[in-house]
């Protein structure tokens, strides 16, 4: 067998990253190539440049630098054990692909992740050399997300945060013990200790940079994590619970959650059924609860069932609104914003049109259906002019209302 | 000297734009008529290439507004929205703009107000229009041209068809973006080139004039199908944000049927590739009944589902008769109850039995895949016939049980029943009304599937169920036979 092909390789390394789920390209500062040399701009908000038929944008070229490792996690396709195939890109080829992607349109910069060669030192090094070549050679001022290695020598890893808009650890497992039985050569203290000192960076260069306008930059769009949900035993209650810690003391961007999906030469260890991909959409939903709607962690994990899991069949904000219905209807004319913002099948935007509208118009049923998606699901929540829920929150059978209709019957199956 | 001196009253005014985008000459126009009292129904507003035959007869020539004229007011918001909302491609942009200005000189804070239509409808052209600049972005894809001679060096040229007049407000993106390099965009709308310091727009082009094609796109398009995760289908999510319209200008568009048509083979395989042989054959029933829970010997194991064990006496201390039944596989109700035949089909089955004179409870009723396949389409599971490789990997679920009933008779009701009972095909309308001898010397009768009795009607399905009532009768028959 000859070597390996550019495309050869480049089918391997992105195989073998796709269950990374980010692919944000945003949150970073703007830029642009004018009085440059090279390419790129960000301008805050990222761009999709395409989707997958999973349903994913692709923004970056995500790719491994190497998909050898000598590491044997349980989870991971590109484990020791495993059978797949190999290959290894040079720093150089992948400069030449991302600068040849980016001309044309294809994406908005590069997230580079590796498995680990020789040593995590070694690795960490070659992840860094392609950022720096982009940057320092090409004048690239596109996005570059770069996954660090959290057993490199700190020093690498803060060389990382030097030319990469955003940098990542992935936590993996929600549980320690998980951790332990999945991920034998990972360890939770290293993890969070890595996590801890990138933290502690970036803060200190948003400090700097407040001072002295020519401080260097650091990871400006942050740092963000990864958790595998299914995989363990653990519960959502459990995965909100370490979510809302991340958050809280590693001022993390995101905290991505990726349903484990059966992979290619699986370990025995492993459940080989996934978890209903609805459940990573219900983690996503609380975690938007938190982020944007005002929810402390302790609320969420109240919205969760017996198991500790969130209800499949609705979501975790009208699974919280069914559990506390004291606190409804709300007048839409009267209610705060945090009130309004507890409202099932409200959101953000549609709350901020309602308090700019009520200003101008004492708000009718109608009003209130032209600012929302769904006026069935809002109605059993609010008051308004000329509408009040007669004890339909008291009503046992509100959640089967609200939910969405299960399937219609099935006539042709036995 | 009041504004309305120099309106001729009962006067239509017709304002021809420049250009389709031209926000400025708008503002210019609509300032001087609210300044001269010009109600909104007095005026047309044509863009190139539009017809002004409704006010063919209107003055072009428009009033001047007195020097003293109180100025227009107009929000920093509604200013915002209208740059984006003249890029519309609705012809009646114009005019909501005018009259929403008009209506702003009154009630400076309209805009607050979300639930006003025109406010709502203006907002509505502003995201339309924000989004398709936003999708350009997305998806322009520049191909490489090697100039020659003056031109010599690297040319990107990029062909796209934008639905709203926004190449003009997207130039900037692109020459910040691209800034040293030498780059074209042609659209049926116009075009823009830049060759590293100078921005230039050209005429309207077709995609003939576009470079077709770019080494670089096989490399794309490999990364665009090895990125994609087939255990994890999402159409819906994909075409939400990518809508078709925009596919044929998008180079790895092109694969998409093929990656979702082949997404669940690669899913079986990808599972198949860690599983392994068959352990020892269960040997009673709550060994089965775990084992099929934890089965993911075929993707249908995968779904969002559950196994269904079959159910009824197993020897005739239970009151077992020697009869069989198998059917296809669960349906949504058998799934969501974990037991077999209690869906519509279930109840037909039941009816038909009873008129036979079979007795359900003295029979052992299964089915020959454990899981139900579906596929989901919206908020329904749409049921899926098993392929016939799934059908084979369940037999060894559905002999095991037949191993431990140790049926005098089978009754195979639909052909996948059937494949599971034989390993092979048969013809449900050849293979009825005479026993297939099995090898443990019991006897295997085919008939049809209750369920393809309810997608009949009319008199095909009289016919139908006269032969099912048929089979059944001489299955009660048979089985009188085998018992005496």
């Amino acid at each position: 067998m000859g070597p390996q092909t550019i495309i050869e390789k480049l089918e391997i390394l992105a195989d073998a990253a796709k269950y990374d789920a980010s692919c944000a390209s945003s949150g970073t500062t703007k830029r642009n190539s004018s009085g440059g040399k090279g390419i790129g701009s960000t301008e805050g908000m990222g761009i999709c440049h395409a989707y997958a038929p999973d349903g994913r944008c692709i923004s970056l070229l995500k790719i491994l630098l190497t998909n050898h490792c000598v590491f044997d996690c349980h989870y991971c396709v590109n484990r020791k054990s495993s059978n797949v195939r190999r290959a290894r890109f040079s720093p150089q080829e992948v400069v030449d692909l991302t600068l040849s992607f980016y001309r044309r349109n294809y994406i908005e910069g590069l997230f580079l992740s590796s498995g680990i060669v020789k040593s995590s030192n070694h690795t960490m090094e070659q992840l860094v050399e392609v950022a720096r070549m982009l940057r320092e050679e090409h004048d690239f001022r596109g996005y570059i997300h770069l996954k660090t290695i959290p057993e490199a020598d700190p020093e690498l890893v803060h060389q990382a945060g030097l030319y990469a808009d955003r940098v990542s650890i992935n936590v993996e497992l929600p549980t320690d013990a998980g951790l332990v039985r999945l991920a034998p050569d990972k360890s939770a203290r290293q993890i969070e200790g890595a996590m801890g000192k990138l933290k502690s960076d970036i803060v200190e260069a948003k400090d700097n940079k407040r001072r002295f306008k020519h401080a260097p930059r650091f990871a400006p769009a942050g740092q963000s994590t990864q958790m595998i949900v299914g995989a363990d035993a653990a519960t959502d209650a459990d995965i909100v619970g370490k979510a809302s810690r991340l958050y809280d003391n590693f001022r993390l961007r995101r905290v991505y959650y990726s349903a484990f999906s059966p992979i290619p030469d699986a370990s025995a260890v492993l459940p080989l059924k996934r978890p209903p991909l609805i459940r990573e959409h219900r983690l996503y939903q609380s975690d938007w609860l938190m982020r944007f709607y005002g929810y402390q962690p302790s609320e969420v994990m109240q919205a969760t069932e017996a198991d500790g899991n969130l209800p499949l069949d609705i979501d975790p904000k009208l699974a919280w609104a069914l559990k506390f219905r004291e606190r409804f209807p709300v007048d839409v004319n009267r209610a705060s914003k945090e009130q309004l913002l507890r409202v099932p099948g409200l959101g953000v935007r549609a709350v901020n049109r309602i308090l700019a509208s009520r200003r101008h118009r004492t708000m009718r049923l109608d009003d209130v259906a032209k600012l929302t998606v769904s006026i069935a699901k809002v109605r059993p929540f609010i008051i308004t002019a000329d509408w009040r829920p007669v004890l339909l929150t008291d009503r046992a059978d509100l959640r089967a209302l609200l939910a969405p209709k299960t399937e219609q019957l099935e006539l042709f199956a036995a | 000297m009041t504004a309305l001196q120099h309106v001729k009253l009962g006067t239509y005014y017709v304002v021809a734009l420049p250009e389709a985008d031209d926000f400025d000459f708008w503002r210019e126009r609509a300032r001087g008529l609210v300044q001269c009292d010009v109600p909104p129904d007095r005026i047309a507003w044509v863009e190139p290439g539009g017809s002004g035959s409704l006010f063919s007869h209107g003055d072009r020539r428009l009033p001047v507004p007195p020097t003293d004229a109180s100025p227009v007011r107009a929000s920093k918001a509604f200013v915002q929205l209208a740059k984006s909302a003249i890029c519309h491609s609705d012809p009646e942009r114009f005019a909501l703009l005018y009259r929403l200005l008009w209506r702003l000189q009154a009630k400076p804070r309209l805009l607050e107000d979300g639930a006003d239509p025109e406010v709502r409808k203006i907002d509505e052209l502003a995201r339309t229009v924000r989004r398709d600049i936003h999708k350009m972005r997305a998806f322009v894809r520049f191909r490489l041209v090697e100039g020659e001679g003056e031109e010599a060096g690297e040319h990107y040229v990029a062909w796209f068809e934008p639905e709203h007049h926004i190449l003009r407000a997207n130039a900037g993106f692109f020459v910040r973006r691209f800034a040293n390099m030498r780059w074209s965009i042609l659209t049926p709308r116009g075009s823009l080139h830049w060759d590293g310091s100078v921005l230039e727009e050209g005429p309207p082009a077709q995609r003939g004039d576009a470079p077709q094609g770019d080494p670089t796109e096989d490399l794309w398009r490999k990364y665009y199908a090895s990125i994609f995760n087939p255990a994890r289908l999402k159409i819906g999510a994909m075409l939400k944000e990518m809508p078709r319209k925009y596919w044929k200008n998008m180079p790895e568009a092109a694969l998409i049927p093929e990656l979702v048509a082949e997404a669940q083979s690669r899913e079986a395989a990808m599972v198949a590739a860690g599983s392994l042989e068959f352990d020892e054959r269960p040997e009673t029933f709550a060994e089965i009944d775990k084992a099929i829970h934890g089965c993911r010997k075929c993707p249908i194991g995968l779904l969002d589902n559950h196994a269904v064990m079959g159910e009824g006496p197993q020897n005739a201390a239970q009151g077992f008769s020697g009869l069989m039944i198998v059917g296809e596989q669960p349906g949504d109700q058998e799934d969501l109850a974990g037991r077999p035949f209690v869906g519509p089909a279930g109840q037909l089955l039941d009816r038909h039995l009873e008129q036979a004179g079979i007795d359900r409870r003295s029979a052992y009723v299964t089915n020959a895949v454990k899981h139900f396949k579906f596929v989901q389409r919206g908020k329904r599971r749409l049921h899926q016939s098993p392929t016939a490789k799934e059908i084979d990997t369940c037999r060894w679920w559905v002999e095991s049980e037949r191993a431990i009933v140790r049926p005098k008779l089978v009754l195979a009701m639909g052909a996948s029943a059937a494949r599971g009972m034989l390993g092979r095909t048969v013809s449900i309308s050849k293979a009825r009304g005479t026993p297939i001898p099995l090898d443990d010397g019991s006897e295997l009768w085919v008939t049809a599937h209750p369920s393809y009795l309810l997608r009949l009607d009319g008199a095909a399905q009289e016919e139908q169920c006269r032969l099912f009532d048929a089979d059944l009768a001489a299955v009660k028959e048979r089985l009188a036979e085998l018992s005496a």
